[in-house]
């Protein structure tokens, strides 16, 4: 048994196309050093410089967003099924800065 | 006109465009956001999902991630994909910010804005973005005969006088041009 992984689509350039791939690891941070020896990259997109989880994506075991488990401890067990989506986030804010910075 | 593969005009049914003013009538001076489902790969805009803006902010919105799971997973089993995700700006025009730039991870999604900063007209913009660069695109109302650019519809309901207009006003600025 291995752990099943949906790849968004916005990923699937580092994945040959694939929507679902197989990984390995007891928990997720293991999980994605294990993806990334299959797919190079892949981790690059879901973890910042500073080895936290980027804010752009959601992260999930079966049901429940990675953040309330622990994050990257996440524990993974075979059989799990492990779902990536981009974060989806915005608004005006940046605007509002942005009109504020250029005095508009 | 296309980008790449993409077609780059949203067409869309007037009934989900006046769903989606009538949800970010509702949450105003809250954001609004949501979906429009259709088939994978068809570019058609068919099923709205109105979905929780999680900050119940007048400046930001983010996806419940747990509705968004459910939400996305449900699209799966349906072979449908996120032909639009839209969202409001309550003060400011309908053009996508830098955070709205930063967040944009569906590359087949159209970027609908629509401003309720007018009490009474509805601003509505669409944008494709990839890769940080946006385009603006038309909006094509489906069953409409009019120019999809600058145009000014009554909504038909005797209760809420409501008018939409679409694509660049005159008076707006790009705030992207560097100085």
């Amino acid at each position: 048994m291995a752990i099943d992984v949906r790849i968004p689509t916005i990923l699937r350039s580092y994945t040959g196309g694939a929507k679902a791939v197989s990984g390995a690891g007891d928990n997720l941070s293991e999980l994605l050093a294990n993806l990334d020896g299959t797919y190079p990259g892949l981790r690059g997109r879901l973890i910042t410089p500073e080895g936290g989880l980027h804010r752009f994506v959601n992260i999930y075991v079966n049901d429940e967003d990675v953040r309330f488990l622990g994050s990257l401890d996440a524990k993974i067990s075979d059989g799990d099924t492990v779902t990536i989506l981009p974060a989806v986030a915005g608004g005006a804010f940046g605007l509002a800065a942005a009109a504020a910075v250029l005095g508009r | 006109m296309r980008i790449g593969r993409l077609v780059a005009v949203l067409t869309i049914h007037r009934e989900i465009i006046e769903a989606i003013v009538a949800h970010a009538r509702r949450d105003h001076p809250d954001e609004a956001c949501g979906v429009v489902a259709g088939p994978v790969g068809s570019d058609a805009a068919a099923r709205h999902i109105p979905m929780e803006n999680a900050e119940r902010s007048t400046t930001f919105y983010r996806f419940d991630s747990t509705e968004q799971l459910r939400v996305w997973r449900e699209m799966d089993d349906r072979d449908e994909e996120p032909v639009v995700i839209y969202h409001s700006h309550t003060a400011t025009e309908p053009y996508p910010s830098r955070t709205d730039i930063s967040y944009a991870g569906e590359p087949n999604a159209h970027y609908l804005l629509v401003s309720t900063r007018d009490p009474q007209t509805a601003e509505i913009r669409s944008f494709r973005i990839l890769d940080g660069q946006v385009s603006e695109e038309p909006v094509q109302l489906v069953g409409e005969s009019m120019d999809t650019m600058r145009s000014y519809e009554e909504n038909g309901d005797p209760h809420a006088v409501q008018s939409f207009m679409f694509g660049q006003s005159p008076a707006a600025v790009d705030y992207e041009c560097q100085r």
